[in-house]
C-alpha cells in the first residue's frame, strides 16, 4: 500500500507531465495528446516508484527495461524521462520541430533513456521477450515491461509473442495494457473482437490482473503480484483516453487533434 | 549450402557464445547438432516469423550475435515490416539466413519460392544482401558476418551444390565481386544459384572464341561498383544471371550503376524470371527452361545479341 505522502507526490508529478504533454503537443501542433494522457499515471508509478530504471544505471544490463510498445505515447514516456533526469527538459521544447531528436515516436538511442524504436504497433512484445531471455540466462533480477495499447492488441503478432512468452515461462516479462477503449477509427469493442481481453490473455498462459489505470495504489499492487509470478503477467489497466483534461477525456478525435491556443489555456487550468 | 551454413555456424558458436540461432519450426535433420550443444543458445520459436524477428532484435540490443533461419519467402516477407523497424532502423546486429533461393523448391510451388527476396532487401537501408553460389561462399560469408555490425541477408540456395572454387581460392570479401576468368568481349555476372550455369555458358562460349569476363557478384548490397566499372571499361556487353525476378535483383543493381557511370556505348541484358509465377511443378532445371535461365538458351541469346549487334 502507498501511504499518503507517496500517492500525493505521485499526483504531483503526473500533473507535472501532463502539463509538459499538452504543452508538447500544443507547441508541436502534433496528434497523439489523448493516447500520452492515458498512460500517464502507469508511467508515473513504474519510473518514480517500481523501475530500477535510472540515468546512473541505465547502461547495466541488470536494470529492469520498459518497452513503450505504443510508441504514439512517445510525448509522456519523453516527458517522464526528462523529469526523471535521462535528458535535459529544454529538449521537450523541441518535440518534432526540424533536426529534433524528439520526433512522433521514440528512436533508439536518440536520448537516454529509450530502450528500443517503437511506432509501428505490435512489435514490443516480442522484443521484451528477447530481453527477458537473457536477463533469465544470465539468472538476473530485473524485469522487463511492454506498455501497449488495447487496439495494438488487434496485431497478431501480441499474439505470437504472448504464446512464445508463456510457453517458455518467461514470468520476468510484464505486460500492461493501456486499456483506454478508444482506437483509431472506433471504439475498440466495436472495430474488432478484441474484447474480452482478460480471457484471451489467461487462454494464452499467462496471469491476468485487471486494475483502475489511474489508481496509483493499484497500478503499484499489480506491479508487486506480477513480480512474484510463476508465469508472465498481463496487467489490463482501464483507463481514459485524454484523461486528466475535462474537453479532451473519452473522446477519439484526440488521438488526432492538438490543442489550438484557447484549448491549451483551458488544458493548463485544470492541470495544477 | 544449409549444410556448410550450420557446419560453419557450429564452429563460430563453439569459440563465441553470444550466437544464437533462431527458427521458425524449420531445420529438421539441420539443426539437432547444433541444439544438442548449445541448448539455450537454440531457440525454434515456432511458426511466428514476426515474432521471431522481434525476439531477435531483443536479443541483439542486449549484446548478442543473432542468426535466424527460414524458408526465404516466410523470413524475408512474412515478417519485412519487422526487419524493417526492428532490425534495419535499429540497425541491429541479426542475420537473416533464408533457404530455397529462386527456384529451389521446384516442386513446391510458389509459396516456397523466391523471386522477389534480393528485390525487397536492397531496399532496406543498413541490410547487406549476400547471395552466395556455392559452398566456398557461404563459408566465407557467415565467418565474415560475425566480425561485421549490423543486419544482413544471405540468401541460400538449398543442398548439394557442387563446390565452384579451387582449394586455393582465396579473397573472398563482403561488398567484392570475384572475377572467376578473365575476359575482354562481354562480361558475364552472375550470382547465387546461377554462377554455375554461368560458368558452364562462358565455357560454351569460350569455344566460340568469345572472351568472358566472368564475376561473382555475392554481394548485391553493397555492390562491388569497382568492378562493374571495370566491365563497362573493358567489355562492350554486360550480362547478368540471377534465378529472382527482373524486377530489383541484381540486373537491377547492375544497371543502376551502368546507368550512373555511363560514358561510352554499353549493352546490357539481364537473364532474369520474367514477371510471372511458376503455375506448374518440376525440377529446377525444367522451371529453368520455362524462364530461359538454361545455359542452352542463354548461350544462344547472347550469341544471337552478339553476332547481330552493330557497334557504331
Amino acid at each position: 500500500m502507498l501511504n499518503n505522502k507517496e500517492i500525493k507526490e505521485l499526483s504531483n508529478t503526473a500533473i507535472y507531465i501532463r502539463r509538459k504533454v499538452v504543452a508538447m503537443a500544443y507547441e508541436s501542433s502534433s496528434s497523439h495528446v489523448g493516447a500520452a494522457l492515458s498512460m500517464v499515471d502507469i508511467l508515473t508509478v513504474l519510473y518514480f516508484k517500481r523501475l530500477n530504471i535510472s540515468p546512473e544505471n541505465f547502461c547495466n544490463p541488470c536494470r529492469d527495461k520498459f518497452i513503450l510498445s505504443k510508441g504514439h505515447g512517445a510525448s509522456a514516456l519523453f516527458a517522464v524521462l526528462a523529469k526523471r533526469g535521462f535528458f535535459d527538459e529544454e529538449l521537450l521544447g523541441r518535440y518534432s520541430k526540424n533536426g529534433s531528436l524528439l520526433a512522433g515516436h521514440p528512436k533508439k538511442d536518440s536520448v537516454d533513456g529509450v530502450e528500443v524504436s517503437t511506432g509501428s504497433l505490435g512489435h514490443g512484445l516480442a522484443i521484451g521477450c528477447g530481453f527477458a531471455i537473457v536477463d533469465k540466462s544470465y539468472n538476473r533480477n530485473s524485469k522487463t515491461v511492454v506498455l501497449l495499447g488495447d487496439g495494438e492488441c488487434n496485431e497478431g503478432s501480441i499474439w505470437e509473442a504472448a504464446m512464445f512468452a508463456s510457453g517458455r515461462n518467461l514470468n520476468n516479462l510484464i505486460g500492461i495494457i493501456d486499456c483506454n477503449k478508444l482506437q483509431g477509427f472506433g471504439k475498440s469493442e466495436e472495430v474488432t473482437g478484441l474484447f474480452p481481453l482478460d480471457t484471451k490473455w489467461k487462454s494464452f498462459g499467462w496471469n491476468v490482473i485487471e486494475i483502475n489505470g489511474h489508481d496509483y495504489n493499484e497500478i503499484d499492487r499489480a506491479m508487486m503480484l506480477a513480480y512474484n509470478n510463476e508465469k508472465p503477467t498481463i496487467i489490463i489497466a482501464n483507463t481514459i483516453k485524454g484523461r486528466g483534461i475535462s474537453f479532451m477525456e473519452n473522446k477519439l478525435e484526440w488521438h488526432y487533434k492538438s490543442p489550438n491556443e484557447q484549448e491549451y489555456k483551458l488544458a493548463m487550468k485544470e492541470l495544477f | 549450402m544449409r549444410s556448410t551454413f550450420i557446419n560453419t555456424l557450429i564452429e563460430m558458436a563453439r569459440k563465441n557464445d553470444n550466437i544464437y540461432l533462431l527458427t521458425a519450426d524449420i531445420g529438421f535433420s539441420l539443426f539437432e547438432r547444433f541444439e544438442k550443444e548449445f541448448g539455450e543458445r537454440f531457440i525454434n520459436v515456432g511458426i511466428s516469423e514476426a515474432a521471431m524477428i522481434g525476439i531477435a532484435a531483443g536479443l541483439a540490443i542486449s549484446g548478442k550475435k543473432v542468426f535466424v533461419y527460414s524458408i526465404i519467402p516466410f523470413v524475408t516477407m512474412r515478417c519485412f515490416e519487422q526487419i524493417r523497424v526492428d532490425l534495419c532502423y535499429q540497425n541491429l546486429d541479426v542475420t537473416i539466413v533464408g533457404v530455397g533461393g529462386g527456384l529451389s523448391y521446384s516442386t513446391s510451388g510458389a509459396t516456397h519460392q523466391a523471386i522477389e527476396d534480393i528485390s525487397i532487401m536492397r531496399s532496406l537501408p543498413n541490410m547487406k544482401v549476400i547471395c552466395p553460389a556455392d559452398p566456398f561462399e557461404t563459408k566465407n560469408a557467415i565467418m565474415q558476418i560475425e566480425d561485421s555490425k549490423g543486419p544482413a541477408y544471405v540468401r541460400l540456395n538449398r543442398n548439394n551444390e557442387p563446390i565452384l572454387y579451387n582449394k586455393n581460392s582465396d579473397g573472398f570479401n563482403i561488398g567484392k565481386g570475384i572475377k572467376l576468368i578473365e575476359g575482354s568481349d562481354i562480361a558475364i555476372i552472375a550470382t547465387g544459384n546461377m554462377l554455375e550455369t554461368a560458368i558452364r555458358v562462358s565455357n560454351k562460349l569460350y569455344e566460340d572464341n568469345i572472351s568472358v569476363k566472368l564475376i561473382s557478384m555475392h554481394t548485391i548490397k553493397p555492390i562491388d561498383k569497382n568492378l562493374i566499372m571495370e566491365c563497362i571499361e573493358e567489355t562492350k556487353w554486360i550480362f547478368t544471371l540471377e534465378e529472382h525476378s527482373v524486377y530489383g535483383g541484381l540486373g537491377s543493381a547492375i544497371a543502376e550503376v551502368i546507368c550512373s557511370n555511363i560514358y561510352k556505348i554499353i549493352k546490357f541484358k539481364s537473364f532474369a524470371i520474367s514477371d510471372v509465377y511458376t503455375d506448374c511443378a518440376g525440377s529446377t532445371t525444367y522451371l529453368r527452361k520455362q524462364y530461359g535461365l538454361d545455359q542452352e538458351s542463354i548461350v544462344a541469346e547472347i550469341k544471337n545479341l552478339i553476332n547481330t549487334d552493330v557497334i557504331v
